[in-house]
């Protein structure tokens, strides 16, 4: 059954239908359930499952990151909000430390069945401490998923796979996504893959590589390279945790050129592990070399000019387009 | 606050086997903690070691208020805990030795040993790292509804961290039956307390969290028992956590390079001279439960088990590279 709902109404969904379908799925989270989460994405949740298990905490990321993680080993599903990405800074030790190495220190006595939602993004002018997608402070480390929905179906299908996955899973949320529609296919039955990026506007000239916001962006940009007669084809990146190349792969042989477009740093950003393996494992393809477009190296201003100028828009990936394409 | 102890102590109704167990499970302790640090000199244990000698009484009688069904996390001073717990000692002694054959595979090492089977939910490097997870296990043991416990080991420098306090916080404001469980040995690494904490007595900061707390000579098994069995009680009643201190002494170093040498020797001979060992071994004999000849004879048993271990665990196998990426993803 296709519905159009919001993002935000998407992760709803998705959460009340994995929570009916297994009791041992628990929510917590800073203002999730009586006030139904700051962005609204759990309302009605409390009403519908009760304080058990939709259950306020206090201001304590570590302690309830870490709770997750005990509650996780011992029979349930916790699924933790952490209202903003950023605060990953906060409980980085035991996201880091503790739940991505536990099932490995303890020779895989046991699995983690865990979800992290973070919040991240910028565009809404919450300022550099409010504003990341800190899926990059996670990139290095094994034993965690790391999920990028681009779109209300993708959220939906995907936060209900990652809650059903036996490994830890941290789902990054963009923020300025939470009010934009889409159609989602929804099914109770069934959960999204976490296996592989997805070709989101297929084309021959020049494959673009996204994720979350910039997922859209590039294909606005896409639109307007059409009308100049550059074809691109646009991939939503998906999971980045671990991260499939083959599809990527599978473009770049095809288009011979490939550009990165991140909402992220330049610098140990996800766009340079996506060029290190098309270059390694497609360089003979490659008709010029790999191009990112990212963040500017500093922290997220505030002023809504500077923002705007920092986020990545279509002309800015249309002008690098062109530019590889030598025009 | 101060809980409310039981009267007549429930140590009084252990049996003569409990009594015996416990002197057993101390000696375990003390002879597994000799041996590691002799091997870690002769370089079979290799990285880092934090032994517990002296400290053998917190773990004895803790866990011997524990049910099976209970869990546990400790910190990388963890073996005592683990093997009072019940694990085994050669899976253990193969652990710390790096074997496949250890109770993590060799993954983990001696700081994270991990038995999920016997309720162990894990040793943590990471100062304070595991009493987060306990609250977890805490809020699980809540919601089953089946009277469990979660008893968390730390020491006096984890009072100072923020997970300690978050921690104390969650369990008290949810009400769970989580015991905090505060090996106060006088130093944080190679800190003294008194230059790291302005309170003496660290049970007064569950005060802080309105959580009862009580305060226990750490040496006295049966005192430990006592103020264990009594915070079980109160957990398993759902009345929530409760933070138990007990006051002891590592007779080693902080780990197996640390000479110690920022102690004097009076403080140390002081400890010793209240060693937990002979302290019960005392009540013991008084009790006619244990004669100097048959303690003698137990000691002997437990030595050549604990060296045969050793030996084992240093003939057996290395695990296999080829595995080595196995168990991180499912």
């Amino acid at each position: 059954m296709k519905e159009e709902m919001s993002y935000r109404d998407a992760i709803r969904a998705a959460l009340a239908e994995e929570m009916r379908r297994d009791p041992t799925v628990l929510l917590m989270g800073e203002d999730i359930a009586a006030a139904g989460g700051v962005f609204k994405a759990t309302e009605g949740l409390l009403k519908e499952f009760g304080p058990i298990r939709v259950r306020d905490t206090p201001i304590s990321e570590m302690g309830f990151v870490g709770a997750a993680l005990g509650l996780a080993v011992t029979g349930y599903r916790p699924v933790v909000e952490l209202m903003f990405a950023d605060f990953i800074g906060v409980c980085y030790d035991q996201i880091a430390n503790q739940i991505a190495k536990y099932r490995y220190m303890s020779g895989g006595q046991t699995t983690v069945p865990l979800v992290i939602r973070a919040l991240g993004g910028a565009g809404l002018r919450f300022a550099s401490q409010h504003s990341q997608t800190c899926e990059t402070w996670l990139l290095s480390v094994p034993g965690l998923k790391i999920v990028c929905p681009s779109s209300a179906n993708e959220v939906y299908g995907m936060l209900k796979a990652s809650i059903r996955d036996e490994n830890p899973v941290v789902v990054i949320e963009h923020k300025s996504l939470y009010s934009v529609k889409g159609s989602v296919t929804l099914d109770e039955a069934s959960a999204a893959d976490l296996d592989r990026p997805a070709v989101v506007w297929p084309g021959k000239d020049v494959t673009i590589v996204a994720s979350l916001a910039m997922v859209d962006r590039s294909v606005e940009a896409g639109q307007a390279l059409a009308e100049q007669g550059v074809e691109a084809e646009v991939i939503d990146l998906r999971v980045l945790r671990p991260m499939n190349v083959e599809p990527i792969l599978d473009s770049v042989r095809k288009t011979s050129r490939l550009l990165t477009v991140e909402e992220g740093p330049e610098v140990g950003g996800w766009g340079a592990e996506v060029v290190a393996n098309v270059t390694a494992e497609a360089f003979d393809h490659l008709d010029g070399p790999p191009q990112r477009v990212t963040l500017p190296d500093h922290p997220i201003p505030f002023s809504p000019p500077l923002e705007d100028a920092a986020l990545p828009g279509a002309q800015r990936i249309v002008e690098t387009v062109l530019g590889m394409c030598g025009r | 606050m101060s809980i409310q102890r039981e009267f007549p102590p429930r140590s009084e109704q252990l049996s003569h086997e409990d009594l015996l167990e416990l002197y057993r499970t101390m000696v375990t302790i003390r002879i597994f903690e000799d041996q590691v640090q002799q091997c870690f000199l002769d370089g079979m244990v290799r990285g880092t070691t934090h032994l517990c000698q002296g400290q053998e009484a917190v773990s004895a009688g803790a866990m011997k208020a524990l049910r099976p069904d209970d869990y546990v996390t400790c910190t990388y001073r963890g073996h005592g805990q683990c093997l009072a717990r019940g694990m085994q000692v050669t899976e253990a002694m193969q652990e710390i030795f790096g074997r496949a054959g250890g109770v993590c595979k060799g993954k983990g090492g001696s700081m994270h040993l991990t038995d999920i089977s016997r309720g162990l939910l894990g040793s943590f490097a990471i100062v304070g790292a595991g009493l987060p997870v306990a609250v977890g296990a805490g809020l699980s043991a809540q919601l089953r509804g089946e009277g469990q416990i979660s008893a968390t080991f730390f020491g006096d420098g984890s009072t100072n961290i923020g997970a300690f306090h978050e921690s104390l916080n969650l369990a008290a404001v949810w009400s769970l039956p989580v015991i905090f469980v505060c090996e106060n040995n006088l130093y944080g690494e190679y800190t003294p307390i008194r230059e790291t904490t302005p309170v003496e007595d660290l049970a007064s900061r569950a005060a802080g969290y309105d959580m009862p707390g009580s305060i226990v000579d750490g040496n006295d098994v049966l005192a430990v028992y006592d103020a264990m069995a009594d915070a079980v009680e109160r957990g398993r009643r759902g009345d929530g956590p409760t933070f138990v201190e007990c006051k002891t002494y590592r007779q080693c170093g902080h780990s197996r390079t640390d000479p110690a040498k920022y102690r004097t020797r009076e403080e140390l001979d002081a400890w010793v001279a209240r060693d937990p060992l002979p302290g019960f071994l005392k009540v013991l004999g008084d009790r006619e439960i244990l004669s100097p000849a048959a303690s003698e004879e137990l000691v002997r048993e437990i030595e050549e088990q604990i060296q045969a271990a050793a030996h084992a665990a240093e003939q057996a196998p290395w695990p296999e590279e080829s595995r080595m990426g196995e168990d991180v993803l499912v």
